[in-house]
Order: C-alpha cells, then structure tokens, then sequence
C-alpha cells in the first residue's frame, strides 16, 4: 500500500521537472512587514528535495513567519506584508495568477499546537481528501487514510476506533493525527512549526522517527527550538537571528563548525 | 498591602512577627470570601423571592382561567326551528333561531316556565350569549342531527362563572347583585343535580377575542404569534446569520466596519417602540401593506431580532478557535470551506442560543405591535399574513384593560401561557447549548 503511493508521487514528480529538481523551494529576498514592523530581512535560501531542513534560531527571529511565506498563511493576517521571490519547483508562488488553496494542498502544514478538528479520527483524515476530490469512492478514501494514519505511525493504535472524536486522542497522538492530516493530500512539502514542542520525550522520538520516514517522499521544513532535535532530524539546517538568515548549510557543518560568530554563540547556549 | 510586604522581603521569614502577620493575612483572605459568598446568596435569595412572589400571583390569579362553568343539556333541535323544506337548507341552518332552542332546554332542565316572562328573561340570562354559536357550529358538522335531542356543554354566563368559582358575594343586597336571588337558587338547584359544573376550558385555546370573557380566547392571537415568528425566522436568521459571518470573517477592519459594528450594538439597545414607529412609516405608510398584518408585525419584530442573532452569531463564530481556521486552511480549504465545514457547526450552539433567544423576545414584545396597530379586535382566524391578526401580548394588553372579573382571570392565564411558551424556549435554548457544547 506504501508502494502504491511512493510510485504515485515519483510520477506526479518526474512528470513536474523531468528530472528530481535539487531545489523543491527556494527563496529569494524574501522580507516580511507585519505592518510598519519589518520581520525578515531578505532571506535567501534553496531548499533540497527529498530531505529535512531545520529553522533554528533565538524566539522571535522570525522562523515561523517564514516558515508560513511558504503555504502563504501569512495571507490570513491582514496587516502582514510578504516582498521578495519564493518558487516551488520554479513556480512562483506570490503569483497573482496561482491559486492559493491549490498552493495549500501542495504544501502541507502541522502546526506548534496539536490541532485536530473536532471531529472523528477518520474525519479528520479524509477532509482533505474529500474536499480536493482525491478519492473517488468510499473503498478508495478509506484506502487514503488507512495509508496516512499508517505513515502518521498511529494506526495501530487507532484503527479499532476510527469513529471515535479525534480531539479524545492524547497530546502526542493528536500531533500525529495532524501529519496524517496533512500527508492524506499528498502534499510535495510538509512544513512542521515546532511539532513536538508540545509532546513528551517518547511522543517526540516517535514524531522524529516519523519525520525520518516522510523524507523519503516529502520535502519537510521543520521548525524546533531543539538543537538535538535539529542535529537528528534534519540534513541542512538554517540559523535565524532577529529577521536574519545567518548561516545555512549541511546539519554536521553548522553544529561543528559553524561559520558564524552568532551561530556559534546560539549552539553553544551563550544566547537565545 | 505594599507597606505591608516591604518589610517582609528584608525580615527573616520564619520570625514570629511575620507568622503572625501571615496568618492574620490568611484570616482576612477567607473572611473576605465568605463575605463575599454571603452577599452572592443574599443576592440570588432576593431576586428569587420576587419571582417566587410574581409566579405565584398570576398562578393564583390565572389558573381558574382554565376552568369555565357550563351547563349540560339535552338540546331538542326541533325541525320547525329550521323552516319548511326538508332537508333545511342551508340559509334556514345559518339563520334558525338557536338562542330559542338553547333557552327551551335551558328552561325544561331548570324546570322555569316559559309562559312566565320575568322568569323567562331571568333565567335565560344565565346562558352565554354565545351559546346559540355552540349549537349552530354543532348543527352545521352535522345536519342530521336536526329533529333528535343531543346533549351539548352550552357556556354559561360569565356571571355564573364568577359565582361558580367563588368570586360572587352573596351577602351584597339583591338589587346591586348581578345575579337574583330567583337565579341563585336555580343555579344552586342545577349544580347540585350536576346540570352546571366547572370543565377544562378549551376554549381559551381556541377561541378568538369578544366581548364576553366566558367566549374569549388566545387562539387567534395565537395564531398570529405563530405567524409572527414564523416570518421573524425566515427573515432574521439567514439575513442575521449571514450578516454576522460577513462582518466576523471577511469584512475588511476599517472605520466603515468599525462604525456599522458599534451601530449594531446601539440597534440592539434601541427601545422596541422605535422599531413600531420604523415599521409604521416604512411597511405601512410606504409600502402600503395592511395594517395589523401578521406581516408587518413579522417585519417589525424581524428588524427588532436582527441585532440580537448577529450579536450572537458574531460572538459564536469569534468563539471558535483560530487553530482550526488554521487546520482547515493548511490542508488547502478555502476561506468559505474553512467557514461552512468547520466555525459555522461549532458556532452552531450559540446560533441557536441566540436566535431562540431573540425569537423569545419578540414573541413576548408588545410596543412595536401596538404602534402598528395590531390592537384590533381579531374574532376570525388570519389565513394568510396578511389578514388581520393580533398577537398573544396584545392580547393580554387588550384584557389587562377590561373590568369584568372573566377577563382579569384570562389576563392572568393568558399570561401563563405566554410564561409556558417563553420557558419551553429557554429550556430549549439551554438543552441545545447543552448537548452541543464541545471541547477543543
Ligand atoms: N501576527 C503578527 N502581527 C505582528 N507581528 C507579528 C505577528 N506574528 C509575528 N510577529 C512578529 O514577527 C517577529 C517574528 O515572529 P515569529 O513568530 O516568526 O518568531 P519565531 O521565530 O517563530 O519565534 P518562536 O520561536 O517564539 O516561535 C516577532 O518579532 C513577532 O513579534
Ligand atoms: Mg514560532
């Protein structure tokens, strides 16, 4: 069942760029206005395909507003206001001409606080499916999240209970919920706001193992306030500090041997 | 308190000085409370007797408004009451005598002698002057039953009624009485042989307005109740509704949104007379639609339920997490997905608390109806909204006003009945936020 989808989305990937596009995003110059106050400062950075990139950096430093200039969530806040370049495998996403509910389904997010809809387990599930129209009947859907919740790591444990209310789950186990949620569209990159800062040790090693899992079809931005968490999870890691993308490189280089005095004084826990 | 702390921090904190201030502290701290519980309870005691001591003087004054004495009797529909031709027809139906017959039964139970005028006249008094209507809505079901004798429950008088529930002071001498010495001992005679006894009075549910109390009822006004808040619904709730997820969700938070915003607030503490007034000039004098129409009240009272079900909704609608907005959004719904799938069914409790309460509010209003003028005398039932109409406040404004002791019981019971529906409506209103309320 894994395999049926993993070929899914090789084609839909290899009928997108031909070849696997090094770069599944990139940013160019990207600033950020919530309002008269400036957020980001031109932040230019290349994301790989098929891996793990990690925005660490002090609170505040605009992680997260970056992170959302890439499902374009910023768009929901009025007085925010998004300058620069960001493409998806070359397509500008802050085209006027792109819809941003296609660009949503594209690009999927799980966010700080486990969010749930309060509604069943299943339901949770097949929303997104249901509503981009990617299962065409009952058997098919129920295949979808029968997949999701089995790469989300929880079927196992919620497969007698699909009709039970999604918001009855433990902390750890929501969390793991909203990464079927966003998996179940098939999404090309998933962006994690912080997903385990609201789960206990053993829920966050099965939230990493997953997130090991998903890099081998998505590419996921994961955002964490854990240099650990950072180091195991992610291959190339982006350092932040007050709207400034400081330093990006491979995870090892940056912990090592950052280049960076700031970098350094972060790592090291001198600030932040 | 911070001259009491400010030593604290330099003393030793287990001196016995400040143990003491500690505990007189704590001391203070729960006195404080259970003064404060106290006055909670002698609040709450206070308003309960006043609803203990208004529920209980309309329940006494009322409930015998669900009563109504009537007489028993064996009617003979005697075939030369109703013309020549046989079978009658149906003019000779409509118009044959019926106050004749219901006085021959009257007078052959009470054993009066018909030959004898002053009895006569005396006696048939007793009988409701719409007594002759019970016979001929009975005759007019069914035709053949003319020529045999039935057994109807014919309304007695609203003097016998008042004598028959014990308002009536016999000790008052005969000439200033409204009953004769003569007609007491008659009805004491009949009630004792159980010809005249007290029944459940269905018609106060039925019957439309009139003159006399013992034929009176809040069926009509019912009615146009009904009417009412059938069209506040159709109107107040999608426009209320739709206006408040509009506002809530979409509008852009400017001066212009700001200044509808505070202008619906100020709507929904508009005095409802005004609301009377808009609808007199507007609906009436404008639009032209007959006045007292169940319509126009509908409007009225839907302009008046408006602000209530968008203040409602809006707060509903803000009461819904932003997190599930933000789930909804993230896994590529639209805003209007986000909106239809996920904030309206939470919101929905709070919808239906709000609206149920706006409709209980108009159900109970008075001031814009009589401003509109919907204190007509209303006897026939409105089949569409636009006959006239009267509803059940007027109503009870419309008795409140009349002296005779049938229609102050009725003000009174009419107002039960108005209390029952309001409290049906809250109780629904609170089971409904009940049995919806979530957890996120
Ligand atoms: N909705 C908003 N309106 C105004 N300012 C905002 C808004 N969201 C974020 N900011 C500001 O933008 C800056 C960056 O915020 P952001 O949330 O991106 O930080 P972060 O790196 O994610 O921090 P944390 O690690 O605490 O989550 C902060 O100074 C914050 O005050
Ligand atoms: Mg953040």
């Amino acid at each position: 069942m894994l395999n049926v989808q993993t070929n899914e989305l090789q084609q839909g990937a290899t009928k997108l760029g031909g070849a696997l596009n090094p770069h599944k995003v990139a940013a160019k110059d990207v600033s950020v206005y919530y309002g008269e106050k400036r957020a980001l400062f031109d932040v230019t950075v290349n994301i790989p395909d098929r891996g793990v990139m990690a925005f660490i950096g002090p609170s505040g430093c605009g992680k997260s507003t970056f992170l959302r200039c890439i499902n374009r969530m910023n768009d929901t806040i009025p007085i925010c206001r998004v300058t620069g370049k960001i493409t998806i495998e070359d397509e500008d996403i802050y085209d006027p001409s792109l819809d941003v509910v296609q660009l949503r389904a594209r690009v999927g997010m799980v966010f700080q606080k486990p969010n749930p809809f309060p509604k069943s387990i299943y339901e949770n599930v097949a929303y997104g499916p249901r509503i981009h129209g990617l299962a065409g009947s009952k058997a098919e859907l129920d295949h979808i999240v029968e997949t999701s919740l089995q790469r989300a790591a929880l079927w196992k444990e919620v497969k007698d209970r699909l009709n039970d209310p999604g918001t009855g789950l433990s902390g750890g186990q929501q969390q793991r919920l909203c990464i079927a949620r966003a998996v179940a569209v098939s999404p090309e990159v998933i962006l994690m706001d912080e997903p385990c800062s609201a789960l206990d040790p053993i829920a966050t090693a099965k939230v990493e193992e997953l997130i090991d899992e998903l890099k081998q079809n998505f590419c996921i931005i994961i955002v964490t306030h854990s240099m650990q968490q950072a180091a195991r999870v992610s291959q190339r890691t982006a350092f932040f500090h007050l709207g400034v993308l400081v330093e990006e490189g491979a995870t090892n280089d940056i912990f090592t041997n950052p280049n960076d005095q700031r970098t350094q004084d972060y790592i090291t826990g001198r600030f932040g | 308190m911070t001259v009491d702390t400010a030593p604290m921090a330099t003393e030793a904190l287990d001196s016995p000085r400040s143990k003491q201030a500690m505990k007189a502290r704590i001391a203070r701290r729960y006195a404080a409370e259970r003064r404060f519980r106290a006055y909670g309870v002698a609040a709450i005691l206070f308003g309960l007797t006043f609803l203990v001591a208004l529920f209980s003087t309309i329940m006494v004054r009322g409930y015998s408004a669900f009563l109504q004495s009537a007489f028993t009797l064996d009617v003979h529909l005697d075939p030369s009451a109703f013309g020549s031709t046989t079978p009658p027809s149906e003019t000779d139906i409509r118009m044959a005598d019926y106050t004749k017959l219901a006085n021959r039964a009257l007078f052959q139970a009470l054993g009066v002698d018909p030959a004898n005028k002053a009895d006569a006249r005396a006696a048939s008094q007793l009988l409701s002057q719409n007594a002759d209507v019970q016979i001929r809505k009975t005759v007019e079901a069914d035709p053949t039953v003319i020529g045999k004798s039935v057994q109807l429950s014919l309304l007695a008088h609203g003097n016998v009624d008042t004598l028959m529930k014990g308002h009536f002071d016999r000790s008052v001498p005969e000439n200033r009485r409204q009953l004769s010495d003569k007609q007491l001992g008659w009805l004491d005679k009949a009630a004792e042989a159980g010809l005249l006894g007290k029944h459940f009075n269905t018609g106060l549910f039925t019957y439309g307005a009139s003159s006399k109390p013992e034929s009176a009822g809040v069926g009509v006004a019912l009615v146009g109740s009904l009417y009412m808040m059938a069209i506040v619904l159709l109107i107040a709730v999608p426009l209320g509704v739709a206006a408040a997820v509009y506002l809530e969700e979409f509008a852009p938070k400017n001066l212009l949104t700001d200044t509808i915003e505070v202008n619906i607030n100020n709507l929904a503490a508009v005095p409802s007379i005004v609301f009377g007034l808009l609808g007199l000039a507007i609906f009436i004098n404008f639009m032209g639609i007959p006045r007292s129409a169940a319509l126009v009240g509908g409007l009225v009272l839907a302009l008046m339920t408006l602000p209530t079900i968008i203040i409602a909704t809006r707060a509903a609608v803000a009461a819904v997490p932003p997190s599930i907005r933000e789930a909804a959004l993230g896994v590529g719904a639209s805003k209007m997905q986000s909106i239809t799938h996920h904030v309206l069914p939470l919101a929905v409790p709070g919808i239906l608390t709000g609206t149920i309460i706006g409709l209980a509010k108009a159900l109970g209003e008075t001031a814009p109806l009589l401003m509109i003028g919907m204190v007509a005398f209303v006897v026939d039932f409105p089949t569409t909204p636009l006959d006239s109409a009267t509803a059940l406040p007027v109503q009870i404004y419309m008795w409140a006003t009349a002296a005779e002791r049938g229609f102050v019981e009725r003000t009174a019971g009419a107002t039960l009945i108005l209390l029952a529906f309001l409290v049906c409506m809250n109780v629904t209103a609170v089971i409904l936020r009940r049995r919806y309320e979530r957890r996120w």
